[in-house]
């Protein structure tokens, strides 16, 4: 993915038109810092602990006459929607069904993409919630760019089996907002497995966690700082200053080893390593900022900086500032009524999402909670509500999007899934009625077109290792408890 | 009250069988005006209205004045001068009662200044009273009510000891006094929460609950002699809260305990069986497997049934279908919101209604367990929990099923037509149009 492999390409002619480039950017006050201009692209590895996800064997499976959601803005009655090698090979009207397909009845159901939920820490705050199992917040530096959610993962939290009988088939495990800068994040899909990397949705670009706002404060106020907001800012600052002298050591060594010349290597720093993919916008951020005037603090830190704030998390005030947001293209991931557990949630309104996406910005749902997770339909049933109470006219088929297709535009993985469009990833749920009704449930679950849950066959609702024998529990546990 | 009850429930007679074009006069005794202001009647027509009572669901009509429903049925007549609402065929409910949740005395979660929620870890405390601290003026009431929720049992938090307080029934309306019920229970945590002064083996927690009630008994035995010298041997609490815990041993103000694990569950049964004391369970995420002998001994449980996940070693066997088991063997059940912030999220009551529904609780029984389960539960169903003549007028007139991510239309509480604005409703209307920047949002 990374393209460290082009320069060889380029053969001998090209060191020395680096070198002629290199002369001209030396020359003072033409040009302020290493730039994209020279001919060596940087080469920080982006691949450590590589997905070994491969789909579980599905049969090509047509579901016929449902209504279709496709997270496209279309609604489509008595729709049919066919899974053909794990992709999706059709969705329209009267699809024939290929020789030797599985034929599920849609009458009265409803199909929608699978859910992605942006924002979960589940596998690193699994259940059980002890002291053991406490993994998502490297609370010992208020910096921690080293650090990534994949390695504190537990495959086994039960949370992934009651999120999958809800329909979510993939979503970002985040580390917590104790830190500034909390680590790299990870995109999974939402198989049951015994690796993290077994869960990797592949070609998931990553991301890095940073956190505005009270909880880092709260974090390191008696232990070194950050205390205030402006001490979150300056943190935030320092990192990533750092970050760019890092990534010109290494730009000049990579550009003196190119042109054959002596140089050291620099010493390899695992953090800033991977804030220089950030600065070089491999690594888009997912900022956990709450307050309209944090976030527009964030907006002049990436531009200072030069990197991408992919969405802001929690961000129960992005209702205040969704021209701001739209202009500078960054999407907003939002509760549908969580607020006033902290000072700055206090804002918080329910036409929250409608209101963001009204203006034109890019709005979704997230859970950041094991229970929510579960329900993600419902939030944004409540979500698409209170948008119509004040008005708005919100088609069920947009409301979809903000538990599909947004979180997948937001994660870098929209070419991937996130939609029900032919060629994409079958993450597919039929649900048993409504999607946006309390009483609905997701029916039958397809990852990459393997049936992986279904509420009608005991058989096909994973439980994990950790709910395997405990006593007295055999009418409860596993997804489809 | 009692003889509030009484005086609405003549009302109510007379309505329903003299002449109705000469509306009986609102109780106007001086000792009725300050609890119930004088309102002119109300007439809400053409529901579909959930009585919960034995008139059971009925296309028709409820009649409110001075605060008290007086009438509800088909085609009522339209007394002189009263407001007329029109539901439009559209569901008409008693107004929803959240179970222990910390409505009215807490403001913001993380802001200590604003919170009331549990005793001083340093001390367990039975005499820790939200009455104490309940603020009319909380901006998470509106909130709440505008999502139809007119009453909680407003309790303490889980407060990391044992006895963590006295609770109280409030109403949601217009204040200054929301105190529908003083000493409405006493909470107790039985599950190891890893609470800084909580002990954390079950055992040690037994002990100091053990203690607690016979130093309880043992001072309630003497009290008059307690504050002589040698009247009464040292004990662990304060006479503050051996007072307070007067009435659970009594067995008149029952003991909510917060347990989770089924044998906890079997544990606490057994103890306040053989001392007399009323039980009530809150939590029960194994209530489910106890559910034949909490029906038995007529305990009831108060849960928040969207927890579905062994969140810990001691609650393995929770599940989405425990209010639907419990409901099924006979247990009284009743929903707190989501139970990490009740309060803030008291407007998720009906949608955990209509959870437990999903999962197999019958409508009527979840609709029941946010209205009049919890009136009977917490001992006010002498005037609150149903529709029917004589009981506080707390209706909410609902856009679509109730337990549907529904939105109230229109919400009485004791009568008074509550307006639907919030402070969140406001923040919303400010920010509603971003285009418009001649003045700073501060200005609308």
């Amino acid at each position: 993915m990374e393209p460290r492999n082009r320069l060889p390409i380029w053969g001998a002619a090209a060191i020395v038109i680096v070198t002629l480039i290199a002369a001209f950017v030396f020359l003072p006050g033409l040009h302020k810092s290493a730039p994209k201009d020279t001919q060596v692209a940087d080469q920080f590895p982006n691949d450590q602990f590589p997905s070994t996800y491969k789909p579980l064997p599905s049969k090509p499976t047509l579901i016929r006459g449902a209504t279709v959601l496709t997270a496209t803005d279309k609604e489509i009655a008595h729709g049919d929607v066919l899974m053909e090698n794990g992709k999706i090979a059709a969705v329209g009207t009267n699809i024939a069904a290929p020789a030797g397909a599985v034929v599920v009845d849609g009458k009265g159901k409803f199909v929608t993409p699978g859910i992605i939920d942006i924002h979960s820490h589940l596998g690193v705050y699994p259940s059980p919630s002890n002291e053991a199992t406490s993994d998502g917040n490297e609370a010992t530096r208020p910096t921690t760019p080293d650090v990534r959610s994949e390695n504190s993962v537990w495959p086994q939290d039960p949370g992934f089996d009651r999120a999958l009988a809800g329909g979510v088939t993939a979503m970002e495990i985040l580390p917590g907002s104790a830190n500034l800068i909390g680590g790299r994040s990870v995109v999974l899909k939402n198989v049951p497995a015994i690796t993290t990397q077994a869960m990797k949705f592949p070609g998931a670009p990553y991301d890095l966690k940073m956190a505005c706002g009270e909880n880092p404060k709260r974090v390191y106020e008696n232990k070194g700082g950050p205390s205030t907001l402006m001490g979150d800012v300056a943190g935030y600052r320092e990192a990533f200053e750092k970050a760019r002298e890092y990534r010109e050591k290494w730009r000049k060594y990579w550009k003196a080893k190119k042109a054959g010349s002596e140089a050291d290597e620099p010493d390899r720093d695992i953090g800033l390593e991977t804030l220089a993919l950030v600065l070089d916008r491999k690594i888009p951020v997912q900022m956990h900022c709450y307050r309209s005037d944090q976030m527009a603090t964030m907006i002049d830190v990436s531009k200072e900086f030069g990197f991408r704030i992919a969405a802001f998390h929690h961000a129960v005030e992005a209702y205040k500032i969704a021209d701001l947001l739209k202009k500078n293209d960054i999407c907003a991931v939002m509760w549908a009524d969580w607020w006033g557990f902290k000072m700055e949630a206090y804002d918080a309104i329910p036409e929250n999402i409608a209101m963001v996406d009204h203006a034109g910005a890019c709005a979704m749902i997230h859970s950041d909670d094991p229970i929510g997770i579960q329900r993600l339909n419902q939030e944004v049933a409540k979500a698409m509500l209170s948008g119509r109470r004040m008005g708005y006219d919100i088609p069920r088929a947009h409301a979809v999007e903000w538990m599909t297709r947004n979180p997948a535009k937001a994660l870098g993985i929209l070419d991937k899934t996130g939609t029900l469009e032919k060629g994409k990833m079958a993450d597919v749920v039929l649900w048993d009625g409504d999607p946006f009704s309390v009483y609905t449930h997701a029916e039958k679950v397809f990852i990459d077109g393997a049936l992986l849950y279904d509420r009608d066959n005991p058989k096909l609702s994973p439980r994990s290792d950790f709910e395997l024998g405990q006593e007295d529990n055999a009418n409860t546990g596993g997804a489809g408890q | 009250m009692k003889m509030t009850l009484l005086l609405a429930g003549v009302c109510a007679l007379a309505l329903s069988t003299t002449v109705l074009a000469q509306p009986v006069a609102a109780p106007t005794t001086p000792a009725a005006a300050p609890t119930t202001p004088s309102v002119p009647s109300i007439l809400i027509r053409h529901g579909r209205v959930f009585t919960l009572a034995a008139q059971g669901t009925i296309n028709g009509d409820v009649l409110i004045q001075s605060g008290k429903i007086v009438q509800v049925g088909p085609n009522l007549t339209v007394p002189p001068g009263a407001t007329v609402i029109d539901a439009h065929g559209n569901a008409v409910t008693p107004g929803l009662m959240a179970s222990w949740t910390q409505l009215g005395i807490e403001e913001v979660q993380l802001v200590s200044e604003t919170n009331d929620t549990a005793p001083n870890q340093a001390l367990d405390s039975a005499a820790f009273d939200v009455a104490d601290a309940l603020n009319p003026s909380s901006t998470l009431i509106p909130v709440a009510r505008i999502a139809g929720v007119t009453r909680s049992l407003t309790a303490p938090a889980d407060c990391g000891d044992v006895f963590c307080g006295t609770a109280a029934v409030i109403h949601l309306g217009n204040g200054p006094d929301l105190i529908v019920k003083k000493q409405a229970g006493v909470l107790v945590e039985l599950e190891p929460n890893g609470g800084e002064h909580q002990a954390n083996s079950r055992p040690d927690i037994w002990v100091k609950f053990r203690e607690t009630l016979d130093d309880a008994r043992e001072y309630w035995s003497q009290r008059a002699g307690y504050h002589r010298p040698g009247g009464a041997r040292d004990q662990r609490s304060n006479r503050i809260d051996l007072d307070a815990l007067g009435p659970v041993i009594q067995g008149q103000e029952p003991l909510i305990v917060h347990v989770e694990r089924a044998s906890t569950i079997r544990q606490i049964l057994a103890y306040t069986q053989a001392n007399k004391i009323k039980l009530i369970v809150a939590g029960g995420g194994e209530a489910w497997q106890v559910a034949k002998e909490l029906a038995a001994a007529h305990v009831p449980v108060v849960l928040d049934n969207d927890n579905n996940l062994p969140a810990s070693f001691s609650d393995l066997g929770a599940t989405l279908k425990d209010a639907a088991r419990l409901d099924a063997a006979g247990v009284t059940v009743a929903f707190q919101p989501q139970n990490d912030n009740p309060a803030h999220y008291a407007r998720t009551l009906s949608q955990i209604a209509g959870n437990a529904v999903a999962n197999g609780m019958p409508w009527d029984h979840a609709l029941a367990a946010i209205t009049r389960n919890p009136a009977q539960i917490w001992g006010i169903a002498d005037s609150y929990g149903t529709l029917e003549a004589g009981k506080d007028a707390d209706v909410v007139i609902w856009d679509g099923d109730p337990l549907n991510l529904a939105a109230p239309t229109a919400v009485f509480i004791k009568g008074a037509n509550i307006p639907l604005v919030s402070r969140q409703t406001k923040l919303r209307d400010r920010y509603r149009d971003l285009n418009d920047k001649k003045m700073p949002f501060a200005y609308r």
